[in-house]
């Protein structure tokens, strides 16, 4: 508990710095408290509801707990299912501080997951140092270039970026069905549409499977966490991010002061698609080490609500990222042990997501939490 | 008076730009003529569509059509429109003639996809129809809520949960008590999305994500940990096709608009009352003042919250019943995430169909035909595979909004959340 105390003194006093004020600390550290538990709370009734007995639910938290860091094997499980997650997730975050609301980063991780794995069995004889870089490239040029197409949509005819990223998820699936059962891409052999391995000289290594062969986490957390410095460094540092935080903030004055909203857009969507294709490499040559249909497993939505979880800060989107990653993991040995559906997870996520985006309604249910006077004053 | 010179000022600015639109457009159809030729000149035979079914009242005999021919002077039609846009430029008949060009190279397609082959096209229209209700009834919902200036991402959601709860309440109470049932859920979660972003205005896409995040994941863990073991609750009964009487034995029309079950007939006349509603009426006239300018509605009385509440209530519930389509209209059980994206097609039906009922409608049929089109192909052996042509929908979609609409636009308040002063 006391290491506990202190992340929560670290994080407060970093939150401190980054948003200055009470209200503002409310909204970024109390709603979210509140928002989890509630969430928790709502998720106990949804089993109630459906017939899951107290001992069961006791079980099924207790067993949510230790799946996600109850064990070095659940700690490696929750770092291994956040990777993806942050790495898409700031990629959405960096398009809602542009105004843009990409729904898309299924289908770039779907894209830029196949560009990984293609380029990792195409050329299996190049050394690991040159090989894995090149796989990863791929997969954020890949996943770049599909955003791209939405991007340019948008910047060019106006085309709402919403409905079609959402095509080009639809597309994408497809897109990966047809390419799995091209001879050159379907593992030798088999029937169902399954890629080819990819040669572990573009795998990425494994951390701590010295100590323990199970042990899945892998160097992909090094990218991920690379990741989160090159956006937070993109967004309030350079003359870009700046670019792009101020388009989304009032385009009109963006466009007032010289700025040209054509371009901020379709680079905007390349970041995001780069660092969603990222995810998808990061999935294949960390995880999964071939392509197989629907291997983005929902990630490019669950990252949508990361990257609202975490405010759509580089930062936030890391401790998003952690808490559904650890969600994740913890649902699988609740699945595991209470035999409770993983899909309660996902109402478990919604829910959360509903209190953090809406801390008037959170005010409003617990209005002992907060300063009097303070209502209203979030948004 | 002043304003006048300042507009004569701005005319050739527009024009220049409406030209070059044109021009630009007028390449792409002279494009479209060329791959028409390329693509699809090798056509050989006739083409058959079937256009009566063996047990209809008035059979009349198939159309045979001489494949390549045809194809061809489609091919000379687009070029000669695209011609057209590029010499003498295009205004208003820009988007027109593109949009004949896209149906002329549908047909081309259709041509070289049955040439030597026999195609039933009533059965293709008529599950154009089917196909197109969910997706109208989605976009309709979609226009209630974005006429008070509410956007609805969660029509995926909610569709959802009408197909859902259609199966669950059907298999419980039958078909009317599940309809019913869905209408009411629809209705709870327009009410849920108004609550959010009226009251506690939160952004309202990011409401409408969650909502449909909250569906997805609550409707696979009841249909995993619930209807796996009890099937009996997920299964409702289905509602069977009404014909009507002399109408239904009309070709062609007939199987197509009035051999239906209740999901087409409850869709056509939502579309007409509510297209009165919306644009004949007091309370429909308020409903879009408080969408374009809630500040304007608010002080001639109008009362912006409840307006919202009410018409993302109605949403919903028109939702609801489009979601019953899903299980009460086909299959009589749920499946994961059946909806599969159709919520959000609705979405585009309605910006295509510029926030217009019927426009919606037009739209939806639009992708319903591609929809029922792909289908009906994969049963053709055309050498194209089966995954690009379950594309075409999605294709068809994005082609829509970017190229088709051009500036379509949406209520002015449409998306801000309004703080009463």
């Amino acid at each position: 508990m006391s290491t506990q105390d202190a992340i929560n003194a670290a994080t407060r006093k970093l939150l401190e710095r980054a948003a200055p004020g009470r209200v503002a600390f409310e909204d970024l550290v109390v709603v979210p408290l509140f928002a989890i538990l509630v969430a928790l709370i709502l998720g106990a009734l949804t089993m109630l509801a459906t017939n899951v007995d107290l001992a069961t639910i006791g079980r099924s938290y207790v067993a949510l707990l230790q799946g996600s860091v109850g064990s070095l094997n659940a700690l490696s499980e929750t770092l291994t299912a956040a990777a993806p997650l942050i790495l898409a997730g700031l990629g959405l975050a960096l398009g809602f501080r542009a105004g843009l609301f990409n729904i898309g980063a299924e289908g770039q991780i779907l894209i830029g997951g196949m560009a990984a794995v293609i380029c990792g069995f195409s050329f299996p004889g190049l050394p690991f140092a040159i090989l894995l870089p090149l796989c990863l490239v791929a997969g954020g040029v890949a996943g770049a270039a599909y955003a791209s197409i939405a991007g340019v949509l948008r910047a060019t005819t106006g085309a709402n970026e919403v409905i079609s990223t959402i095509m080009l998820n639809m597309i994408a699936f497809r897109l990966v069905d047809y390419m799995l059962r091209l001879p050159w891409v379907q593992r030798p052999g088999r029937s169902d549409p399954v890629s080819q391995s990819v040669p572990p000289s573009a795998e990425l290594p494994r951390l701590l499977d010295w100590i323990d062969p199970n042990l899945r986490v892998h160097a992909g957390i090094f990218v991920t966490l690379l990741a989160v410095a090159f956006v937070y460094w993109l967004l309030f540092r350079s003359k870009l991010g700046f670019e792009f935080r101020a388009s989304g903030a009032s385009p009109s004055a963006a466009r007032y002061a010289g700025m040209r909203a054509g371009l901020v857009i379709v680079l905007a969507m390349a970041t995001a698609g780069a660092l969603a294709g990222l995810a998808g490499a990061n999935q294949v040559l960390g995880v999964l080490g071939r392509a197989s249909p629907g291997f983005s497993a929902g990630i490019g939505f669950d990252a949508i609500a990361v990257a609202l979880l975490g405010r759509s800060h580089p930062v936030g989107v890391l401790f998003a990222g952690l808490l559904f990653g650890a969600l994740e993991a913890g649902g699988r040995q609740m699945q595991v042990d209470a035999g409770v559906s993983i899909d309660l997870i996902g109402i478990i996520q919604a829910l959360i997501i509903v209190f953090i985006a809406a801390p008037l309604l959170v005010r409003a249910i617990f209005p002992w939490g907060f300063r009097r006077g303070d209502s209203g004053g979030a948004s | 008076m002043t304003a006048l010179p300042d507009r004569q000022a701005a005319a050739p600015i527009v024009d220049r730009a409406e030209t070059r639109r044109a021009q630009i457009t007028g390449g792409v159809m002279i494009a479209l003529a060329l791959f028409i030729v390329v693509a699809f000149g090798d056509a050989a035979g006739d083409a058959t569509f079937r256009l009566s079914r063996v047990r209809d009242t008035w059979v009349i005999g198939d159309l045979i059509v001489p494949a390549r021919p045809f194809i061809y002077v489609a091919a000379v039609l687009t070029a000669f429109l695209g011609a057209r846009l590029f010499l003498r430029g295009g205004g208003r008949w820009t988007t027109l003639s593109l949009g004949v060009g896209l149906i002329l190279l549908v047909i081309a397609f259709l041509l070289w996809a049955t040439a030597g082959n026999a195609f039933s096209l009533t059965g293709m229209l008529q599950a154009t129809v089917v196909r197109a209700m969910p997706i109208a009834l989605g976009a309709l919902a979609a226009v209630f809520c974005e006429r008070v200036a509410v956007v609805n991402i969660a029509v995926e959601g909610m569709l959802l949960a009408g197909a859902f709860t259609g199966a669950l309440m059907g298999s419980v109470l039958g078909g009317w008590g599940g309809l019913l049932s869905a209408v009411v859920i629809g209705g709870l979660f327009g009410f849920i999305l108004a609550a959010l972003v009226v009251t506690y205005r939160m952004d309202q896409i990011i409401a409408g994500v969650v909502i449909n995040l909250f569906v997805l994941g609550l409707t696979s863990y009841v249909s995993s940990q619930v209807f796996a073991e009890m099937r009996h609750l997920n299964n409702a009964p289905v509602f069977r096709a009404i014909n009507i009487p002399v109408l239904g034995d009309i070709p062609v029309i007939g199987p197509m608009l009035f051999h239906q079950n209740i999901f087409v007939y409850g869709a056509l006349i939502m579309v007409a009352v509510s297209t009165y509603y919306l644009f004949h009426t007091r309370n429909g006239l308020r409903a879009r003042a408080v969408g374009e300018h809630p500040r304007a509605a608010d002080t001639l009385g109008i009362d912006v919250y409840w307006t919202r509440y009410v018409h993302v209530t109605i949403g919903g519930m028109i939702a609801g019943f489009g979601g019953a389509w899903f299980t009460l209209g086909s299959v009589g059980r749920f499946d994961e995430n059946m909806t599969g994206g159709r919520g959000f097609i609705a979405l585009a039906a309605m910006i295509f169909g510029r926030w217009h009922p019927v426009g919606a409608l037009m739209a939806a049929l639009v992708f319903g035909f591609t929809d029922s089109l792909q289908q009906k192909l994969a049963l053709l052996n055309t050498p194209i595979p089966s995954e690009f042509l379950a594309m075409a929908p999605y294709i068809a979609t994005i082609i829509v909004v970017a190229g088709l609409i051009g500036r379509a636009r949406a209520p002015a308040a449409d998306g801000k959340p309004y703080i009463k002063e």
